[in-house]
Parts: C-alpha cells; structure tokens; sequence
C-alpha cells in the first residue's frame, strides 16, 4: 500500500543498552502523528519485548514498521536459532533465558506472551539455526 | 498531585529531573520489567529496586510518571544518563515499597 509510512531499524546485539531504541523511536513518530494513547502503548510494549528477545536469543536482527490510517503492521525479523517449541515458548512463565538476564529483570517468560496480548495478530515463523520472524499487527480503534 | 510535590511531601530525594510537573495519579509496585511494563498504569509512580538501563526504557514505553527507587537501592551510571536523555524523573527513597505506598495512596485521596 503506498500510503503506508515505512520505517526500518537494526536492532543491535551487543547489549541491552540499546534496546528499546526502535520502540521508542516508533512511539514518538506514532505521537506525532495523533494516534490514540491505546495503540501507541500497545505497539510500544510488543515491539520492546520483541527487541529484548532478539538481544537475549539471537544476537539482534531488524524491524520493520508499516504505519497505516488504521493499523501497525511490524515485521520483527533475525538469523537466531530459532523458536523449537512455539507452543512452550508462547506459555506465560516458560523461559530459556540465561541467569543473566533474570537478574536485569528480563527473563520471566512474559515476552511472547505479552507481545500477544497486546497485538491484535500475531504470527511467528521459525526456522531452526535459521532464525525467526514475528510479524504482528495492532488494529488503532478509532 | 505533581512530581514535585510527591517528592516534597514524601521527602524523596531528585536523582533525575525530567519533567517534574508531570501528574501522578495512582502507584505500581514491581521489579519484573515485563510484567511491569504490560501492567503499570500511565502516569503513576512506579515503585522498584530495579535501577538499570531497561527500567528507563520500561518507564518511557509503560509513560509512568516518575520512578521511585526503594529502600535506596541503586541507580546504574548509564541508567541515570538515559533517564536524564528521556527526561525521566527518578526519586530515592530508604523507605519500602508498601509503606511508602500507603503514603502515597494517603496523598491521593
């Protein structure tokens, strides 16, 4: 759709300093161009879990963010290892995380599940020692 | 109530002035950065121990008003430069979580 505003991110890697730098960047623009508290907050929070999965499991990857009237559609995409029980890993709870990450306070099992419950669709492709794309969707209500 | 009269009447100490005008209406308690960030009213005053770069990022998403830090616990040197980058503001307190939430619930009324 050409009426679609299109943004593109790295997502680093490294370290947790920059995570966060994507759904942040992608909050201020949805601000800026009035959409509701709503569905700001809801992008916001799924695409910041989704970039802490991406640093925790598969040394980062990219996002892409179509903005439509209507809706987000974002593409959260990386070379990691992949997802080998999707079931398992969408349970609240179910974490393969490493230690390190529980004591920033990451870890706990909440990201995909909190991804799906703040995305009105959401879609997982895995590959093992291929990696993943997550594409989700957030409805803006009116 | 703003951020600036939570802090005097609580008798919090300014570690990071951001916006100190903001309003706080209501109060969340946690330090699981993903539970906080999906359940954190907008525009309360979040009260943890978590003092690390990701509780910034946590605050802008979560749009709390202030961060509380409990029981002195402390704030990482790149935590304060992003929150100073984001503006935002960070209290310090040696009181615990739930009596420093009583308190406030006691000014919200």
């Amino acid at each position: 759709m050409s009426n679609a505003i299109h943004l593109h991110y790295d997502v680093s890697g490294e370290d947790f300093t920059r995570a966060g730098e994507a759904s942040g960047l992608v909050k201020k623009t949805l601000k800026k161009l009035g959409y509701n508290t709503d569905a700001i907050r809801r992008v916001a929070i799924a695409m910041y879990e989704a970039e802490i999965n991406m640093v925790i499991h598969a040394e980062g990857g990219y996002c892409d963010v179509d903005i439509y009237p209507d809706r987000v559609e974002i593409l959260l995409a990386d070379h990691g290892p992949g997802i080998p029980d999707v079931d398992k890993a969408m349970q609240e709870g179910y974490s393969t995380a490493p230690d390190n990450v529980r004591t920033l306070g990451f870890g706990a099992g909440m990201g995909l599940p909190n991804i799906k419950k703040y995305t009105d669709d959401m879609r997982i492709e895995t590959t093992l020692g291929v990696g993943t794309n997550v594409y989700l969707t957030v409805v803006v209500k009116a | 109530m703003t951020v600036k009269e939570l802090a005097e009447r609580l008798e919090l100490k300014i570690l990071v002035e951001g916006d100190l005008g903001r309003e706080v209406t209501g109060c969340y308690i946690g330090d699981l950065l993903s539970w906080v960030m999906g359940r954190a009213p907008e525009d309360s005053a979040w009260l943890t121990v978590m003092g690390n770069i990701n509780s910034i990022a946590v605050a802008t998403l979560a749009d709390v008003s202030c961060i509380v830090l409990v029981e002195n616990a402390a704030l990482d040197e790149n935590a304060r430069q992003k929150a100073e980058m984001h503006e935002v503001n960070i209290l310090l307190t040696q009181e615990n979580s739930y009596h420093l939430a009583v308190k406030l619930h006691e000014l919200l009324q």
